[in-house]
C-alpha cells in the first residue's frame, strides 16, 4: 500500500457572495493594505490516505470531496496529492 | 387519526426537538415520537419533523453530517412513499444537504445571526403546508440563525418558480436569499423546509399563531 498526503482546497463558486471574505477586505483595507482587489476565504482539508496507487486514492477523494467536503451547489474544489 | 405519530428526529446538537414535541402535543394533540439519529426503522411513525438546531455542531457545513446518519439514509423510502416531511431552520439544511430539496443554504449576507419575527408572504400552498385561502396571505413567524441565505442557480430557481414549489418569501429579505426564498417543497409537495420556525409561533402567550397551520397539516395523507 501506498500512502499519500492529500491537500483539499474548497472555495466559494465565484457567483456565490462571500460575505466573510468582504468583511476581512474591509479590515485588510483598514489596515493599510492597499491594492486589494478581491478577498474570498475557503477551506484547506488535510488528509493522509492509504491505497493501491495513486488512481485509486484520486478516486476515492473525488468521491470524499464530492460527497462530504464540498457542496458543489456553492462550493468548488481541487486538490493536491503527494506521495509519501 | 388518533395514532397518527410524528416522528421528531433528534441528532447529536438538536435544540428545537423538545419544542416542536410541544407545540404538537400540546398545543394540537398530535401525538409525537423522538426518533435518535442512528435509528433508521421509521415503521410507526407517519409523518417526521426535523427541528432546528446545530446538528453535529455545524461542523464541516450546516446539515452536511447529518446527511450520513442511518435516520437520513432511510429517509428516502419515507419519501418516495409519499409521507410528510417538515425540514425547520436546520431540518431544511440538512434536506439540502441530503438532495430532497434543491438548492443550499450559507452564511447570512450581513454575517449576522438573525434572531427576529419577520412577515412572509404565502406564495404557494403546494402539498397543503400554508393556507393561502385562495389569495396571497401574510404570516409571522419567528426566525433564528446564522446561515439561512438561500441560493441556488438561475435554472433551479426558474424550476422553483414555474413548479410553484417556492412556498414562502420574506417581505424584507433579512438574509440575502436569493429571490426571497424562506421556504420550499419538492416536487411531490410532501417535503418542505423553510427557515422560519413554526413551532415557535403556536400560541398567542408566546406572540402569535402563524405556525399552527403547517404543523397541523403534518396530519394530511
Amino acid at each position: 500500500m501506498d500512502q499519500f498526503a492529500v491537500k483539499v482546497f474548497v472555495r466559494l463558486r465565484p457567483s456565490v457572495l462571500d460575505p466573510a471574505g468582504e468583511a476581512t477586505k474591509s479590515a485588510s483595507i483598514k489596515l493599510g493594505a492597499e491594492g486589494i482587489k478581491s478577498l474570498r476565504i475557503g477551506k484547506m482539508i488535510e488528509v493522509k490516505i492509504e491505497g493501491n496507487g495513486e488512481n485509486e486514492v484520486r478516486e476515492k477523494i473525488d468521491l470524499l470531496c464530492d460527497r462530504l467536503f464540498a457542496n458543489t451547489v456553492i462550493e468548488d474544489y481541487e486538490y493536491s496529492l503527494e506521495k509519501l | 387519526m388518533d395514532n397518527f405519530t410524528v416522528g421528531i428526529v433528534v441528532f447529536p446538537g438538536s435544540n428545537c426537538d423538545r419544542d416542536v414535541s410541544w407545540a404538537l402535543e400540546g398545543c394540537l394533540d398530535i401525538k409525537t415520537k423522538y426518533l435518535w439519529h442512528e435509528s433508521s426503522d421509521l415503521s410507526d411513525v407517519d409523518a417526521i419533523v426535523l427541528p432546528g438546531g446545530f446538528s453535529y455542531g455545524d461542523y464541516l457545513r450546516c446539515g452536511a453530517i447529518a446527511r450520513f446518519s442511518p435516520l437520513i439514509n432511510a429517509l428516502d423510502d419515507f419519501v418516495k412513499s409519499g409521507k410528510r416531511v417538515l425540514g425547520i431552520c436546520n431540518g431544511f439544511q440538512i434536506l439540502t444537504e441530503s438532495g430532497f430539496l434543491p438548492g443550499a443554504l450559507t452564511a447570512n449576507k450581513n454575517l449576522n445571526f438573525i434572531c427576529d419575527d419577520v412577515e412572509l408572504d404565502i406564495v404557494s400552498s403546494k402539498g397543503g403546508w400554508f393556507n393561502d385561502g385562495g389569495e396571497k396571505q401574510t404570516i409571522k413567524l419567528p426566525i433564528a440563525h446564522g446561515e439561512g441565505r438561500y441560493h441556488c442557480d438561475s435554472d433551479t430557481l426558474k424550476k422553483l418558480v414555474d413548479n410553484e414549489l417556492i412556498s414562502l418569501r420574506y417581505k424584507n429579505n433579512p438574509n440575502g436569499s436569493s429571490f426571497d426564498i424562506a421556504g420550499i417543497t419538492n416536487e411531490k409537495g410532501n417535503v418542505l423546509g423553510l427557515m422560519p420556525h413554526p413551532e415557535r409561533a403556536c400560541d398567542e402567550t408566546i406572540g402569535g399563531t402563524d405556525g399552527l397551520f403547517t404543523l397541523k397539516s403534518l396530519i394530511l395523507e
